[in-house]
């Protein structure tokens, strides 16, 4: 049984680790960096990448079958439903102008300095 | 023992074959992990929505918090999804010692995680006055360099709020996921991990990794953000 079981060489994980802690390195020294808006950018770029560096060879997505694989997606896709359309609601908001009853809450109070 | 006789033993009355009680567990492990996104997803989404609205706020806030505990957090965590991976190899390969020696190594990484997140960093943000509440009111190192810190307090107050609940519902994660370790080194020394079906230790493996990967976006989120080359 399991017979086709592929199994990885040592040195394939530990490359994985290598990248993932130069990473690591990498997201905390370009914080100390001013590129402005960019920061934010940079830094969650890199999440991303080390997540998928995880995702495919810590976690052998890449040997997964098919149905597994669009379970994946499908959580991808749902969180970003989940925020895209929360932050819509947030930015749009002042497009109408409205004197509704959620007016003066918090989410749309003015920023204090 | 023949290798039907073995199989026997370790398929459950309800699957056809090892190959199907495989499939089905990696998958149903898979499904989980999507609740977890989402479960996590909630936070995440609170926080972005709440550091667009007070982007000030939370830079000042990720200013009070320590940089180098959030780096040595993440090394640590990526060392032990390491030592998880090879572990999971090792179980492939039946080879009881060794995958012995690598959840060992796993589960005191991750215990060293929760004690020093509880001990020693959580200790030092309650005694710096970071825990919002009435007696919400910081007093650690980095106060000075903040324009304007008592007029964004208030939301400061709410960037930790996300703070203490997203690290401690990872840090929770964490404490099951020692747990499901424990266990994992009991079947081990029972010899039920090496005898063939080694994806017991890949379901918590997975589990694991994606631990690592909720921290792996914390950790720029909450310490790195607004920059620290002020």
């Amino acid at each position: 049984m399991f017979e086709h079981v592929h199994v990885h060489p040592k040195f394939f994980y530990v490359k994985v680790f290598l990248a993932l802690i130069f990473l690591t390195a990498l997201t905390t020294a370009v914080a100390y960096v001013d590129l402005g808006y960019f920061n934010t950018v940079a830094a969650l770029v890199i999440a991303v990448v080390k997540a998928s560096l995880v995702v495919l060879f810590f976690m052998h997505l890449k040997e997964q079958e098919g149905m597994t694989r669009v379970v994946i997606v499908a959580a991808v896709l749902w969180l970003a439903v989940f925020i895209v359309i929360t932050l819509s609601d947030r930015f749009t908001r002042h497009w109408v102008p409205s004197n509704g009853p959620w007016e003066g809450s918090a989410i749309t109070a003015p920023q204090s300095e | 023992m023949s290798a039907e006789a073995q199989s026997a033993t370790l398929v459950a009355e309800q699957f056809e074959d090892l190959e199907q009680q495989k499939s089905a567990d990696t998958f149903g492990m898979w499904l989980f992990l999507v609740t977890e996104v989402l479960f996590f997803g909630g936070l995440f989404c609170g926080y972005c929505l709440y550091r667009n609205v007070y982007p000030e706020a939370f830079e000042a806030g990720s200013h009070l918090l320590k940089v180098t505990y959030g780096a040595f957090y993440t090394v640590l965590l990526i060392c032990s999804s390491l030592t998880m991976a090879l572990g999971v190899r090792a179980a492939q390969l039946r080879l009881k010692t060794s995958l012995t020696v690598y959840l060992i190594l796993t589960w005191i990484m991750g215990a060293a995680f929760v004690f020093i997140k509880l001990r020693y960093e959580w200790y030092g943000d309650y005694l710096e006055g970071l825990v919002p509440g009435v007696h919400f009111a910081p007093h650690g190192e980095n106060l000075e360099i903040i324009h304007h810190f008592h007029a964004l307090l208030p939301h400061v107050s709410l960037f930790f709020l996300f703070y203490f609940c997203m690290t401690g519902l990872h840090a929770l994660h964490m404490v099951v996921g020692v747990g499901l370790l424990t266990t994992l080194l009991i079947f081990t020394q029972q010899g039920k991990n090496t005898q063939g079906n080694y994806y017991w230790v890949e379901m918590v493996g997975l589990y694991w990794h994606f631990v690592d990967i909720v921290w792996i976006f914390l950790f720029p989120l909450l310490y790195l953000i607004g920059g620290r080359y002020v």
